[in-house]
């Protein structure tokens, strides 16, 4: 392979690694505060392609405005599932949140089928973004300059939340101890919502991304997306934040390089992150970043 | 300032608090004693809304004269109401800094300025404290983590300051000096809710005690009547 075929899937490569990252962070992010494992979130994820693809085919919008909509209404949503389907089940024990998560995600999916019909739709990609350039030998996709340079600001902006300002401090206060937490007088219902809108609104940004880069969006995209995302974030640490984009991006290269070196695997692309996922609990099941767990499920 | 009138607490089918009435006045320092499983811990959780089945009143006296029924209200009332508890085991956030530890202490407070000088009015009553503002909670030792846990306790600035078992697990020395910072507090103007199972000390801070015993009270007094009272030395104080 050349060298300049190698920075093409380099670029390639960190455009999905980034993708993986920010849905991973919802993930990780839920995980961290509740020890739960929000199977829905993959679906927030699609209904983020959705929202960008109403606002710029039905309602015309400019892609930035319809992108800030698509995120915040994913937001919402995602505040919404936690509002109905965890948050009644605080007390109750963890395998039942666990089942309303998965409730949740075939509520959405199939609900989503219904609405938006099971044909796939194409999501207008702004021409700027897949005009290729080219610099010296190397073709790239502004796209893949885009993705991860949005991807990463909104990672920064999270971290400066958690690790900068009080609403931050109480989510990281809630992901040990709860109770004291809430002798603080931290409303942690309210905080547990903040988590899910961020990590909500991140995984809408990756998905309105991810319709941009590939442009079928469907009902049931959200799957595999969230599945691998899952699978960075266990790599990555669950529980850290750094580790789940840490976790996507490696997820991310790892795919890209594997398919590129040997095109005759190419088949089984979706079956290196499971591998990945089984040799990770086997050997490090704290992942890379990840601090000792007392149980998982 | 805190009025209990037949407190009932239920923990699981288990009936943890059977009728007591207590009754705390403004300034002073009030203790309830017993052994494990007495009561007291399940009172103070009542209080502060920690726990779901209970039965009763507890009635609370702002600094307005207001009066506010507690029983069924979330911890965040009790706070805004301008109570502060210190919970059993100190529970310092371990991976959070002493001062973070600290400003989640003042989380209901927005005056910054404010904030910025309890934490300094809380490392000169504990200077070790200061030396290790940037260290995580889960570094220090015992005592120190029962320093923070009461200098946490005091960032929102309450008027009732409710401590459980701040003696628990320290060196004898540690523990004077526990009881000492309690006296200076109360000196300070706050009134103090302890519970402690180190009977001797804390009768010998608290105006007023009562003794606690499978959900009962059994006893009352004051520290000195108490302290001198025959049952209580045969239980309590070791003869």
């Amino acid at each position: 392979m050349s060298f300049n075929m190698f920075v093409q899937h380099l670029f390639n490569a960190i455009t999905l690694g980034s993708l993986y990252g920010l849905v991973a962070i919802g993930y990780t992010m839920v995980y961290g505060i509740l020890r739960l494992i929000n199977f829905a979130h993959g679906d927030i994820f699609m209904l983020g392609a959705y929202f960008m693809f109403f606002g710029t085919v039905t309602f015309n919008l400019p892609w930035g405005i319809a992108a800030v909509i698509a995120v915040a209404a994913s937001s919402v949503c995602g505040v919404f599932v936690d509002r109905i389907a965890f948050r009644p089940l605080r007390d109750a024990p963890r395998i039942s949140a666990l089942i309303s998560a998965i409730g949740v995600s075939f509520l959405i999916e199939n609900l989503s089928l219904v609405l938006f019909t099971g044909l796939p739709r194409q999501v207008i990609q702004p021409e700027w973004m897949v005009k290729i350039i080219t610099i010296g030998e190397i073709r790239i996709l502004p796209l893949a300059i885009v993705v991860p340079v949005i991807a990463f600001t909104l990672v920064l902006g999270l971290l400066w939340i958690v690790y900068r300002t009080k609403p931050g401090l109480a989510m990281r206060a809630i992901s040990k101890d709860i109770e004291t937490t809430r002798l603080m007088g931290v409303s942690v219902d309210k905080i547990i919502a903040l988590a899910f809108g961020l990590g909500s609104a991140l995984a809408a940004a990756s998905g309105i991304m991810w319709a941009l880069r590939y442009p079928q969006i469907h009902p049931f995209m959200g799957v595999f997306p969230g599945f691998k995302a899952f699978i960075a974030a266990v790599f990555g640490g669950i529980g850290s934040i750094q580790g789940a984009m840490i976790g996507g991006m490696l997820l991310g290269l790892i795919e890209i390089m594997i398919i590129a070196f040997f095109p005759s695997l190419s088949g089984y692309r979706d079956a290196f992150a499971f591998i990945l996922l089984i040799v990770i609990l086997l050997m490090k099941p704290t992942g890379l970043m990840g601090e000792k767990l007392e149980d998982k499920i | 300032m805190l009025k209990i009138d037949s407190l009932h607490v239920y923990y699981g089918g288990i009936h943890a608090v059977k009728g007591i009435t207590i009754e705390i006045p403004r300034g002073k320092i009030v203790t309830l004693i017993g052994a494990n499983g007495a009561g007291k811990s399940s009172t103070i959780r009542a209080i502060a809304g920690l726990v779901k089945h209970v039965q009763g009143h507890i009635a609370f006296t702002g600094r307005d004269g207001k009066e506010t029924e507690l029983t069924g209200k979330t911890p965040e009332t009790m706070v805004k109401l301008g109570i502060a508890m210190s919970p059993e085991g100190r529970r310092i956030l371990p991976h959070l800094t002493v001062e973070e530890n600290l400003r989640l202490g003042a989380y209901i407070r927005t005056d910054e300025d404010g904030i910025v000088s309890d934490i300094d009015m809380v490392y000169s009553l504990f200077p070790r404290l200061r030396e290790r503002s940037w260290q995580r909670g889960g570094t220090l030792s015992g005592g120190e983590q029962q320093m923070l846990a009461v200098g946490r306790a005091l960032m929102s600035r309450p008027d009732l300051i409710m401590l459980d078992e701040p003696s628990l697990g320290l060196a004898p020395l540690l523990v004077k000096e526990v009881f000492d910072i309690i006296r200076q507090i109360n000196s300070e103007g706050k009134t103090v809710l302890l519970v402690e199972q180190n009977a001797f000390a804390a009768l010998k801070v608290a105006d007023y005690a009562y003794i606690l015993e499978v959900g009962n009270v059994v006893l009352e007094g004051t520290g000195e009547q108490l302290l001198s009272d025959s049952r209580v030395k045969a239980a309590y104080l070791g003869g």
